[in-house]
């Protein structure tokens, strides 16, 4: 226990060291406040409309701005951060789910189950997926949480593989197969000594994956594929900000410096962990 | 060597037949027939219109056709646009946006390479720091807002290009080539960059040096050839994302190439426009993920004896 915690705490160390990891995490647990408490730090609701008003620039009763429908920008960006890192947490879970366990049976099975498994993986790795979820959209409707479940079953793929690969390394260690000599059942084997010896590599990956998959999000609802109105997210704003940058240029940007800046920030923390948890890659 | 690349190949046909078929089954799946939409049609009209696009046949056979008619390069005629084929308008548009992903790739390539490689040779310095940190903004930025933002800035504020359409105006190809080419710049210069190092760090490089190689011929007779191999090996996928960047880019400029298609497509229900266009990019990413695969093997010298 004592070797596992030094680790961790190496790393900890590490991160802290790291400014821009750590400027990248004190923006991402800002932004998760706000949005967390979005209903009640925002000055109106996100459906509020003011029609008479309509689109007036930034101003000290409407800090951003408001859109052509009289709607206050600031509220319409704290409640579109709730859908953003919605999609980004829920679907990075749901890749998560599917890629660890796909990839630890993969690679303690061995054999046959795990190059089929394995081949399985690389016939959808070639797969347009992009072109694929869109499709869904179009025929299931646009459903928010079909939105959630496709782009996460999409994104586990890269997971499965990286998780396999931590596997098959760790499989012949002594440990395992002093576990295995000593009769422990294969859940516990997961949970007790597979589980946290892959969670460096899975947590890396995982905050890399949450801005590709708010980028898809923010993609498709661009597109008009994703969120439909009056809901919002980042993607929305910067659409309806698009129809309008030639008139009201704050509409769009004002939520494309909060994309921007969250994506830096995730993108930032992730390679920060990652350095942290493997000091071998940094250089 | 062979033996590889014809076992990328037999894998390459079961994942295509089963790409067509899942989206063949999944748009019949979906809701509604193809002609109930805007305006309600009478019974007789509907009857009419199923039998002549073959509709009442039982399921197994029209999958059939359609397979069969893939492979001759038919893929059926458009719900949306009668009397014209969902061939005829993938042709009208690929030729578009095949020039927009050339001029994007191109200029992806050069700035990525040129600034990854310079990078690379010129490690911790500012011509390092100062590309690479571009690099990040490239890739943290996506593609729907670049391109607005570029249109803010050249087109309407300094009135220098146009904000829209292709191969009307002189110049409206460079803001959309630059928005789609952009993010890949970024890719490539942090691919040639780690590529580059890991490269130039090996035994033979010091070697050539030894032997008295100029510093111009080490770098680009040996280390490029392998330090580039990421970036050949990328190439393959960046087409899958060059074809979802290519419906956003032209959304925002307004050019009529498939990737807008594909998407007016998706918001009148064309579905055998989207069956289709989704077979037809569905190949093109097989086929380019299999050549960038083939291409980075041959690149590499290890793989290439066994």
């Amino acid at each position: 226990m004592s070797q596992s915690s030094s680790l961790w705490s190496d790393a900890i160390r590490r991160l802290f060291k790291n400014k821009a990891a750590v400027a990248g995490a004190v923006v991402l647990v800002v932004l998760i406040v706000l949005a967390a408490f979005a209903p009640w730090i925002a000055p109106y609701p996100y459906a509020y409309q003011n029609l008479d008003l309509g689109a007036s620039p930034p101003s000290s009763a409407h800090l951003l701005g408001t859109d052509v429908l009289g709607r206050d920008l600031l509220s319409r960006i704290l409640y579109g951060a709730r859908i953003s890192l919605l999609v980004g947490f829920i679907a990075t879970t749901v890749a998560l789910v599917i890629g660890v366990s796909w990839g630890i049976i993969a690679g303690y099975s061995g054999g046959k189950v795990d190059s089929v498994m394995m081949r399985i993986v690389d016939i959808l790795y070639g797969l347009p997926f992009i072109i694929f979820i869109i499709l869904l959209m179009v025929i299931f409707g646009r459903n928010l949480w079909l939105l959630f479940l496709a782009i996460g079953a999409v994104e586990w793929l890269t997971m499965a593989r990286i998780v396999r690969a931590q596997v098959l390394s760790l499989k012949n260690q002594e440990f395992v197969l002093a576990a295995q000599a000593m009769g422990v059942s294969n859940f516990a084997m997961f949970k007790r000594h597979l589980l946290p010896n892959i969670l460096g590599p899975v947590a890396v990956y995982a905050t890399l994956t949450i801005p590709q998959v708010m980028l898809l999000e923010s993609f498709l609802s661009f597109l008009g594929l994703g969120i439909q109105p009056p809901m919002s997210s980042w993607g929305t704003l910067i659409k309806d900000g698009v129809e309008s940058m030639e008139e009201y240029s704050w509409l769009l940007i004002y939520p494309g410096l909060t994309f921007t800046i969250t994506l830096f920030a995730l993108n930032f923390f992730g390679d920060g962990l990652r350095d942290a948890l493997d000091p071998k890659t940094s250089e | 060597m062979l033996g590889i690349f014809l076992r990328r190949i037999l894998l390459a046909i079961p994942v295509l037949i089963a790409v067509a078929s899942i989206t063949f089954f999944l748009v019949r799946l979906a809701p509604g027939g193809p002609f109930d939409a805007d305006k309600a049609v009478s019974e007789q009209v509907l009857k009419n219109l199923n039998e002549a696009y073959n509709l009442n046949a039982p399921l197994s056979e029209q999958y059939f056709d359609y397979m069969s008619g893939i492979l001759v390069g038919d893929f059926g005629p458009s719900f949306r646009f009668p009397g014209r084929s969902v061939t005829e308008l993938i042709m009208t548009g690929l030729p578009v946006t095949f020039e927009l992903a050339i001029y994007s790739m191109l200029i992806a390539l050069f700035i990525g390479i040129l600034s990854g490689v310079t990078a690379a040779l010129k490690r911790n310095t500012f011509l390092d720091y100062i590309p690479m940190s571009i690099a990040m903004i490239g890739i943290c930025v996506p593609t729907f807002l670049l391109g607005p933002l570029l249109v803010l800035i050249f087109g309407i504020n300094l009135e220098l290009l146009p904000v829209s359409g292709w191969g009307q105006l002189p110049g409206d190809k460079i803001l959309p080539s630059l928005t789609l080419g952009f993010a890949y710049a970024a890719y490539i210069a942090r691919l040639s960059r780690g590529g580059m190092l890991e490269i130039l760090n090996q035994d033979f490089i010091r070697t050539a040096r030894a032997k008295g190689l100029s510093e111009k011929m080490v770098v680009i007779k040996h280390a490029m050839q392998g330090g580039l191999i990421p970036v050949v090996s990328f190439l393959g996928p960046a087409v899958a994302g060059l074809l979802a960047g290519s419906f956003v880019v032209e959304t925002i400029f307004q050019i009529p190439g498939l990737g807008r298609f594909y998407v007016e497509a998706a918001f009148n229900r064309d579905y055998t426009m989207i069956l289709g266009t989704t077979i037809f990019f569905s190949f093109m990413i097989v086929f380019f993920n299999l050549l960038s695969d083939i291409v980075a093997l041959w690149l590499n010298p290890r793989s290439r004896d066994t």
